[in-house]
């Protein structure tokens, strides 16, 4: 217990979305802009959620255990739909930006592109996620006390640790597809999202049955980053590419006109 | 369009480079109504020892530095600097004139848009130190969240038997608050538009002296108490005066940007925490509250007082008081001639300058007449000081032709925005208190966090859009309310619950 806990489970939640952010998006303004306003569109979901479901609560019985744990997964099951409604709402803010941003800057190109823009809002909905569900529990492994005293799993914490990184990957996953989905009106795309957070929310209902419930999380989680790589235009050839680290002769020409140089996507 | 890239090219950017920072006083100049201008806010008296005005302003300023076009170039006479403080005496105005002006509409507002994301970051960094140093104190130290009495502005106790006693209380204490506030705020527009300069300088000092001194001493000797750090009288005594002096030169007088920054950072964080500690729970969120009221409409009104404040020195073309305000960048010195009413008054010779005709300025710019807008007065002093000499145009051009060694960027980024210290202490109060009264202790801290940067972003939209000065207050404080209201008592059980299961969502 003690700082050990801490910072292992810490490291395991938050280490992927931290080295993302330090690499990726602290360097930009735009993104860390655009990653604040994630957070904030998913905390406000949030709060649309608990409103519903403490509504729902207090006009139910609340001695009735299994009525309010019926309460808890359907309090749970709204609380996804709100996040991805959300998450078409910060598309939808999003879109406009960027054009807005294409039409006032000098050569007519937005500073950030709307992939960019996927790619930063999935996540910051994971890592708000992530810590809007781990850091009490990170908080108290800190303090003096013996897991799972009461015949709970001996394994919460690394658990939820593991959890939260595959959910902190799962949303960033989702932000691509989600985007992409959106802006090619593939709209079973859409629904493919939302179902697979659906069936990661319903697959932690399942804890601590960890085997049930962690390692297909996980295979979610590769299946979902396989998706989004290749959504976001990578390929093996591409990944064969850059792990032969060749100098590609660049065959593009050089435009030494007014300041410009050719587009790169 | 090349002007604007040439423009930091300006030698004279060669003598300011010589030092970082100039004296507090002739920083900040107040602008012309045609640019972003900033007012400051309120008067925040912090205890009961003396009333201090480290918690004024509360107001987003927008600074357009050296945003010259080509012609103004060649109006840049030499810079003025203002390095003794003893030539402000009373009545006298300030002359330091820093004037910027936008070039085209669509050029202006593409740099404004286009650089606002930088500035958001820029603003961005610092309100979250604060926060993060305020949120981490509170969390470890616990003087601060020990309730050792009131302070004699919120005589009214909270600790009552009925609800209804404790609401009241609350209510009249942030009464009295506010009304403390306005006062304050009123007796230094009065004292500034009587320009009593001096007045307005020992107070700034006095409370500077007292945060500087007096605050971070009890604040080393609760983190001493909290880690049990064995430590003497004398290292104290040292460390202290060192850490006081540093910060009253650099935050009066001149010094590094970054450890001007790191100060003000400071001192904002302890007046945060000395309101989280002697302000009352409901008095804190009902003063919080009607500080952003107050803000919107003394910022906003015609008649409010931070208005009046930023007109008069606009009028009077002075800076506002600097020790009060954070800036993001340097402020560059540069007298320019252009659009000064008291120049323009004095001479009766066509403005070379003016902006509204601009077909006058190719053969106006060798006009030998132009007072380069230094009025009489500064004029007659400087020449006092080190004899008459007189700035001609082949002098101005030879100058100009010196290469420029600045180490300063060139790009037009380098404009910078300022913010309050009012909005940082109350910014902090807010998530500190949400740290050290809330059950949902962590998720409410970020709750809030989250929204008051929202809010922050906001506004520096709203800035750039309005291009005049808004209070800052509003529309985070509003934000950081409402969340923390709803995560503390909504989200707060619902999360509790999942993790109770180990749902997640």
């Amino acid at each position: 217990m003690g700082a050990a806990v801490f910072f292992g489970c810490a490291g395991i939640a938050f280490g992927p979305a931290l080295a993302l952010v330090l690499l990726t998006v602290a360097a930009e303004p735009l993104r860390v802009i655009v990653l604040v306003a994630g957070a904030f569109f998913w905390l406000v979901s949030l709060l649309l959620a608990s409103l519903i479901w403490f509504v729902s609560v207090h006009l139910s019985d609340r001695e009735d255990a299994k009525l309010q744990y019926g309460l808890l997964v359907f309090g749970a099951a709204v609380s996804v739909l709100l996040q991805e409604v959300f998450r078409f709402a910060y598309f939808k803010l999003l879109k406009k930006a960027d054009e807005g941003l294409a039409t006032i800057s000098e050569d007519g190109r937005s500073p950030i592109s709307l992939r960019q823009m996927a790619y930063v809002s999935g996540l910051s909905f994971g890592i708000i996620s992530g810590v809007f569900s781990v850091i009490n529990i990170l908080a108290d492994s800190i303090g003096p006390g013996i897991v799972g005293i009461h015949g709970d799993s001996p394994y919460y914490f690394i658990t939820s640790a593991f959890l939260t990184m595959a959910l902190v990957l799962l949303h960033t996953f989702w932000g691509v597809i989600f985007f992409d989905a959106c802006e090619k009106r593939r709209y079973w795309c859409l629904g493919l999202v939302v179902a697979s957070h659906l069936l990661t929310s319903g697959l932690t209902f399942l804890n601590p049955w960890y085997e049930a419930s962690l390692v297909p999380i996980f295979i979610i989680t590769l299946c979902t980053g396989l998706w989004a790589f290749v959504t976001a235009g990578g390929s093996f050839h591409n990944v064969l590419k850059c792990l032969s680290c060749k100098q590609e002769d660049d065959s593009r020409v050089m435009m030494y006109s007014a300041l410009q140089v050719p587009f790169e996507d | 369009m090349d002007g604007k890239h040439l423009k930091r090219k300006d030698p004279f950017c060669v003598e300011i480079s010589d030092f970082q920072r100039t004296a507090p006083m002739t920083e900040l100049s107040a602008h012309l109504p045609q640019f972003q201008h900033g007012q400051l806010t309120e008067n925040f008296p912090d205890n009961h020892l003396s009333n201090t005005q480290e918690s004024m302003s509360s107001a987003l300023f927008n600074t357009d530095q050296n945003d010259n076009s080509e012609r103004r170039r060649h109006d840049n006479n030499e810079r003025r600097r203002n390095d003794n403080p003893e030539s402000e005496t009373n009545g006298q105005p300030q002359n330091n004139i820093q004037q910027v002006v936008e070039q085209d509409e669509e050029e202006d507002e593409e740099l404004t848009l286009k650089y606002g994301a930088k500035h958001v970051i820029m603003l961005f960094v610092p309100v979250t130190l604060c926060m993060v140093v305020v949120v981490a104190t509170i969390k470890s130290v616990s003087f601060y969240t020990r309730k050792d009495g009131q302070l004699i502005y919120t005589p009214f106790t909270e600790e009552t038997e009925t609800v209804g006693q404790r609401a009241l209380n609350s209510i009249l204490n942030a009464a009295i608050m506010i009304s403390v506030i306005i006062v304050m705020t009123i007796l230094l527009v009065v004292l500034y538009k009587y320009r009593c300069y001096k007045v307005i300088h020992g107070w700034l000092i006095i409370s500077s002296l007292l945060l500087l001194f007096f605050f971070s001493f009890i604040y080393l000797g609760e983190v001493f108490k909290t880690y049990n750090v064995a430590m003497d009288y004398i290292t104290v005594a040292l460390m202290i005066w060192n850490f006081g002096v540093v910060g009253m030169i650099c935050i009066h007088w001149k010094g590094p940007l970054r450890l001007q920054q790191a100060y003000l950072i400071m001192i904002s964080a302890l007046m945060a925490l000395v309101f989280i500690k002697y302000l009352p729970e409901w008095t804190a969120w009902l003063i919080l509250a009607v500080i952003s009221v107050y803000d919107l409409v003394a910022v906003l009104c015609p008649k409010g007082p931070l208005r009046m404040l930023v007109e008069t020195a606009q009028e009077r073309n002075e800076t506002l008081f600097p020790a009060l305000i954070y800036s993001s960048t340097m402020i560059w010195l540069v007298n320019m001639a252009e659009e000064d009413p008291e120049a323009q008054r004095k001479t009766s010779k066509n403005s070379t300058y003016d902006k509204q005709a601009p077909a006058n300025q190719t053969q106006n710019e060798d006009d030998e007449a132009d007072d380069g807008g230094f009025s009489q007065e500064w004029q007659q002093q400087r020449d006092n000081r080190i004899g008459p000499i007189e700035s001609t145009p082949e002098s101005r051009a030879a100058v100009q032709a010196l290469p420029s060694n600045s180490q300063t960027s060139e790009d037009p980024e380098e404009r910078g925005v300022k913010l309050g210290l009012g909005d940082f202490i109350f910014y902090s109060v807010l998530v500190g208190k949400a740290s050290a009264t809330a059950s949902g202790d962590w998720n409410t801290t970020l709750a809030c966090f989250v929204a008051i940067l929202i809010g922050l972003c906001l506004t520096l939209l709203l800035l750039a859009i309005f291009k005049k000065a808004l209070p800052a207050l509003p529309i985070s404080i509003t934000f950081g309310l409402v969340f923390y209201f709803a995560t503390d008592n909504l989200v707060q059980p619902f999360m509790d619950q999942l993790a109770f299961h180990q749902f997640y969502i």
